[in-house]
């Protein structure tokens, strides 16, 4: 189910300060053409479908369309990706759309809790840094449990 | 398509590169859970004076089996106890694995996903009635940590809103290792030794896939942790749907090539996964058995796996075969054996399952329901929810076919090959489980060779991790690497090659290109080079029909094995001759190179090993069944890098937790 870019919508990112499916594309596939400047998937027959150039197209730009080996055509499944949900819109080939909203993160973007000022004490222990600050203390295999 | 002597890919590669050398104390090498989890907790060991780098082939926000997201955590304890845990991976895995391992992680995998939860993934929760909330809702019953009941398919996994799993780990992870730590968009391809001291890792190369550039990074101590094997086989879709793999199609093995090249012991490499999973989309069917309680039916429409033949076939395999939940591999195996008697193709029956379900619940519920049935797909395989649209297929109406897929090579899922590595330095672990560095002490993950660690994927006969465990095993390891530069702060590695032995190494496929490129009008076929596709072709053919592909219901004999050795080490001879005329297309003649590495590791071990441990996974039909009398122990080998030998042998098995 490659991914491909529609042309009309594509402005290769020109305002950005990257081209935003080639920074994301964890395969290496999406690349930008210099000369129109436009974004185009390099090597379809590689693409994992797993829509991450999709969902952070800022212009909406690419699409994926079903695999040509086994996906009868006509139908869609496109992501719009928010702060806290995302919406999917999925249309069959017989017209039946079905629409789905799910959360995708409970806390504001960019503010997860790295503990930057967790230190260690016992580096000779088998605690993690969050387990050693929560007084966890680590047991062996109960005794009866014993092969 | 590409004209003539005008390579494919946009950024075009060059003869001499540019070179970056780098020094660090702690290298790690992955950016998926593992890595991640490294990078969470690296920091709060390290001291001032301590240097770190995370290398990624991709971008860390999405890189990884959890680039697309998941729709669960397959590993969760929480109320359950981890002897019992250590008892379910031994079951489904025939028996033979690290007990050390799996119990030691069963401690610490709760942390990573109390952290998860923290960060802002979704959990699922149970309300006081017993009723199903989403991870927003269910926010109102507290977090994990203090208490609050996740909701279970099946004892271990617990089920989430995972569209963004992988970009909250990965900012976390960005935020507690320091941005100006990581490097994106570098490929490193080859491990170096020490060129004084025996046995100790030095460094890495790699390359940049955007622009042209090598680096050469050193180090004292590497975690390498980058997934498992993916298209090592052809798989069943060879178009475009190539790309549909089940596990991440960018995992090339670079785990287990880059640790086996520099003579670290690998351990179970026989071990494969051919998951049942929806045939084509390659959706997950786990939610469809555990939370709606499907069944799987044959052709004709009898519900096998209940059978008195299927029980009088498990019985063969007792006591994993007769256990409450029948192993994978034995769960793969009664469909093939319908499959191979005619009885095909196999059906998920959504249509009863839904419908059994609707009798207890009103409409609102039964709507919610199907929200959870596509989102199990849209989570985390969003091909499989087209290929339902495309095929007008909805559960409540339409019936699926399961197939089992091509085969897999991992450790952190349903499988269990890697590396053989230390386990804790505690007193309940046995010495033959303890890897002793050349101080003397004993590092957790280490492998056998010094300094080098692994984890996720890349550590054997522990698997059932899943993505929280990875994450959990990355910090473990993290902390062992710190403490192990610690301990050699007097340790300056030194590399045995020169700066441009190393360019002449990593860029080798780029002069082959552009020294013999113009010998031909075309530049994909010339006589002096080949290129990765052609022989990614000629690897997924060589192990298809003769290693126990798909080819073949997963059935090889000694006499195929011994072919398909014969082929595996004309291609490493041809792989000298790889041409790489752009960027992208060097990573591809690099993953190639890692992929036969690892497919040839592989078939060794099941060369070595004259039994059938994994029925439903692969079959070596000279040796049918399982032989707990001769084969009850890990496989390991070792590859020696002076001499480039091979060298397998038997490594005992010993029982820590009771049945």
């Amino acid at each position: 189910m490659p991914s491909f870019v529609i042309t009309e919508k594509c402005d290769g990112c020109k305002g950005g300060d990257k081209t935003a499916c080639m920074y994301i594309c964890p395969n290496d596939l999406m690349v930008l053409e210099p000369n129109s400047m436009k974004a185009y998937n390099q090597e379809p027959d590689q693409c994992w479908e797993c829509f991450s150039c999709v969902k952070i197209c800022p212009t909406q730009a690419i699409e994926v369309r079903g695999y040509s080996d086994f996906v009868p055509m006509g139908s869609s499944v496109m992501p719009m990706l928010g702060t806290e949900d995302v919406m999917w819109t999925c249309k069959f080939r017989n017209g039946l759309i079905k629409r789905f909203k799910f959360p995708i993160r409970t806390t504001p973007e960019g503010q997860a809790n790295a503990y930057l000022d967790l230190k260690g004490n016992d580096i000779e222990s088998g605690l993690l840094s969050t387990e050693e600050a929560d007084g966890l203390e680590l047991r062996a295999p109960a005794a009866d449990q014993l092969a | 398509m590409a004209l003539p002597n005008n390579p494919l890919g946009e950024l075009k590669a060059v003869r001499d590169p540019e070179v970056e050398e780098r020094e660090v104390d702690v290298l790690i090498v992955g950016g998926g859970m593992a890595a991640c989890g490294s990078a969470f907790e690296v920091k709060k060991w390290m001291s001032d004076d301590q240097s770190v780098l995370l290398v990624d082939k991709a971008a860390l926000e999405r890189s990884g089996a959890v680039a697309q997201g998941l729709s669960a955590i397959n590993t969760y304890i929480g109320e359950n106890a981890p002897e019992d845990y250590v008892r379910m991976v031994r079951n489904d895995l025939m028996g033979i694995v690290r007990e050390d391992l799996i119990f030691d992680l069963g401690l610490h995998v709760d942390d990573s996903v109390h952290l998860f939860e923290e960060w802002g993934l979704p959990i699922w929760k149970k309300s006081e009635e017993g009723k199903t909330l989403d991870g927003k809702k269910g926010q109102k019953m507290g977090t994990l940590k203090s208490g609050a009941s996740p909701v279970r398919t099946g004892k271990w996994q617990i089920m989430i809103n995972g569209e963004s799993y992988k970009r909250i780990v990965a900012e976390a992870a960005k935020l507690a290792i320091g941005e100006e730590n990581v490097l994106e968009r570098v490929f490193i391809v080859e491990l170096l030794l020490d060129a004084n001291k025996e046995n100790q890792i030095a460094g890495a190369v790699g390359f940049s896939v955007r622009e042209n550039k090598v680096y050469i990074i050193k180090c004292k101590t590497m975690m390498v942790a980058c997934g498992g094997a993916v298209n090592i086989y052809q798989p069943r879709s060879v178009g475009e749907g190539k790309g549909r793999a089940w596990y991440p199609v960018w995992n090339s093995g670079s785990t287990y090539t880059l640790c086996m090249k520099v003579g670290a012991e690998l351990s179970m490499m026989e071990n494969r996964f051919t998951p049942a999973r929806f045939k084509d989309g390659y959706g997950p069917v786990g939610a469809w058995f555990l939370l709606f309680k499907a069944k799987t039916l044959n052709g004709l429409g009898e519900a096998f796996a209940g059978s008195d033949a299927a029980k009088a076939e498990l019985e063969r395999f007792a006591p994993y075969g007769t256990a409450a939940i029948t192993p994978t591999c034995l769960r793969n195996h009664l469909m093939l054996f319908e499959m191979k008697e005619g009885r095909g193709p196999i059906m998920m029956d959504t249509v009863s399952a839904l419908a059994e379900l609707g009798k207890t619940m009103d409409k609102k519920e039964l709507k919610h329901l199907e929200s959870e049935a596509w989102e199990d797909f849209l989570d985390m395989t969003c091909g499989q929810a087209n290929l339902w649209c495309a095929t007008n297929t909805e559960p409540e109406k339409k019936n699926s076919e399961v197939m089992p897929t091509e085969p897999y090579l991992l450790g952190s899922h349903s499988g269990c090959c890697g590396l053989w590595t230390s386990g804790p330095d505690l007193d309940w672990v046995p010495d033959a489980y303890k890897i002793k560095a050349d101080n003397g002490k004993v590092y957790n993950r280490m492998t056998t060779v010094n300094g080098l660690f692994t984890s996720g994927d890349g550590v054997g006969c522990s698997g059932h991790k899943f993505s929280s465990g990875s994450h959990a095993e990355g910090r473990m390891v993290a902390k062992e690497q710190v403490r192990y530069a610690k301990d050699h702060a007097d340790y300056s590695p030194a590399l045995a090659q020169s700066t441009e032995e190393l360019v002449d190494i990593v860029y080798k496929p780029v002069r082959t290109y552009l020294e013999h490129c113009d010998y031909t009008t075309a530049d994909d076929v010339n006589p002096n080079y080949i290129k990765p596709n052609g022989m990614m072709y000629r690897m997924m053919k060589a192990g298809h029909e003769y290693g126990a592909g798909t080819a073949t219901f997963y059935q090889t004999t000694s006499k195929n094995l011994e072919i398909v050795m014969d082929l595996l080490a004309t291609m490493r001879e041809d792989n000298e001759k790889l041409a790489a005329g752009d960027l992208h297309e060097l990573m591809r003649a690099w993953e190639i190179q890692h992929r036969i590495w690892t497919l040839e590791s592989h078939l060794r071990h099941i060369q070595y090993r004259k039994e059938t441990r994994y029925p439903g996974f692969y079959y070596q039909a000279d040796y049918p069944g399982t032989d707990d009398e001769n084969w009850f122990c890990f496989v390991n080998s070792k590859y020696d890098p002076k001499e480039q030998k091979w060298d397998i042998f038997k490594k005992d098995y010993i029982k820590i937790i009771k049945d």
